[in-house]
C-alpha cells in the first residue's frame, strides 16, 4: 500500500512540473492530466472514492476538454520563445522555496499529523457507503448550499453566454 | 485495516503540489497556462481537505463533512473554469494575444 502512494505521488509532482515547464500548452493540459489522474489515485487511497470518481469526471474529464478545446480554439503559437526574465524567475525561486520551507517547518513543528492514519470498518451493508452518506448529508444538512450552487452553475452558464457572444448591444 | 501512512505523507505532497502551481502561477506568461496551474493549485487545496477528513475518523467512518465540501469545492471550480475560458476567449478577441506582458492597458 505504501509504495502505491508513492507512486502516485510521484506521478502528481511529476505532472504537476510537467505542466509549468512544457512550453506548448496542449502539452502542459496532457499533464495536467496525468497529474490529476494521479491526485484521483490518492483519494481513493484516503477512502473517499466518490470524491476519487467525480475527480476523474469532473476534472480530468469536463474541465480538462475544455481547456484543451479552448487552447486549440486559439491557435496559440508554438511557445513562448522568449527565456523567462531573470528578475521574475529569480523571485519565483525565492517565493516558492520560502513556501515550501513554511509548509515543512509547519508540518514537523506541529506534529498534527505523525500518528498513523486511524482504521476505517468495513461497511456492514448497504447504507454504509460513502456515496450514501454524502448524498444523506447533502440532501439533509446541506441542502441550502446545494440550491445556492445550482443558482451559481445557471449564473455562470448565463455569464459564459454574454461573454461569448461576440456584440454586446 | 490500519494504514501505515500518516498524515503528514499527504500534507506534504499538497504542499508541494501547491508549490508547483504557485511557481507556474508566477513564471509562465501564457494566461491559459496560468489558469491551469490554478487548477493545480486549488487542486492541492483538495488533497488537504480530503486527508483531514480520512484523518478525523469518528466510530470507524471518517467525517464526511470534509468529501461534501470538496464537492461544492469542484462545482464551483467548474463554474469558475467555464467563465473564466469565456473571458480569455473574450481577451484574445479583442487583443490577438494571450501573453500577459502585453496585457498592460490599465498600467500607468
Amino acid at each position: 500500500m505504501t509504495f502505491l502512494f508513492f507512486i502516485f505521488a510521484a506521478l502528481t509532482l511529476i505532472g504537476g512540473i510537467g505542466v509549468v515547464v512544457n512550453r506548448n500548452p496542449v502539452t502542459s493540459a496532457f499533464s495536467m492530466i496525468v497529474s490529476f489522474l494521479g491526485l484521483a489515485a490518492l483519494f481513493i487511497q484516503l477512502n473517499a472514492y466518490l470524491v476519487g470518481v467525480l475527480q476523474v469526471l469532473v476534472y480530468a474529464g469536463a474541465i480538462m476538454v475544455l481547456f484543451l478545446f479552448i487552447i486549440m480554439l486559439l491557435d496559440i503559437p508554438k511557445a513562448e520563445n522568449k527565456r523567462f526574465p531573470v528578475f521574475t524567475l529569480g523571485a519565483s525561486v525565492v517565493v516558492v522555496v520560502s513556501f515550501v520551507t513554511l509548509v515543512i517547518t509547519v508540518i514537523t513543528k506541529s506534529g498534527v499529523g505523525t500518528a498513523k492514519l486511524p482504521a476505517i470498518e468495513a461497511q456492514k451493508g448497504p447504507g454504509q457507503s460513502d456515496v450514501h452518506q454524502i448524498g444523506e448529508l447533502l440532501f439533509s444538512t446541506y441542502w441550502f448550499p446545494v440550491q445556492i450552487v445550482a443558482v451559481l452553475l445557471l449564473v455562470s452558464t448565463v455569464g459564459v453566454v454574454v461573454l461569448s457572444k461576440r456584440e454586446l448591444k | 485495516m490500519e494504514s501505515a501512512l500518516t498524515l503528514n505523507h499527504f500534507l506534504i505532497v499538497s504542499g508541494l503540489l501547491f508549490a508547483i502551481g504557485l511557481a507556474g502561477v508566477l513564471v509562465r506568461r501564457n494566461i491559459i497556462v496560468i489558469f491551469m496551474c490554478l487548477e493545480l493549485m486549488l487542486s492541492a487545496a483538495n488533497l488537504t481537505l480530503v486527508a483531514f477528513s480520512r484523518h478525523n475518523v469518528h466510530e470507524g467512518q471518517p467525517s464526511y463533512e470534509g468529501h461534501v465540501l470538496l464537492f461544492f469545492i469542484i462545482t464551483v471550480a467548474a463554474a469558475e473554469v467555464a467563465v473564466g475560458l469565456a473571458i480569455i476567449v473574450a481577451l484574445y478577441r479583442s487583443r490577438e494575444t494571450t501573453d500577459v506582458g502585453k496585457l498592460n492597458t490599465m498600467k500607468n
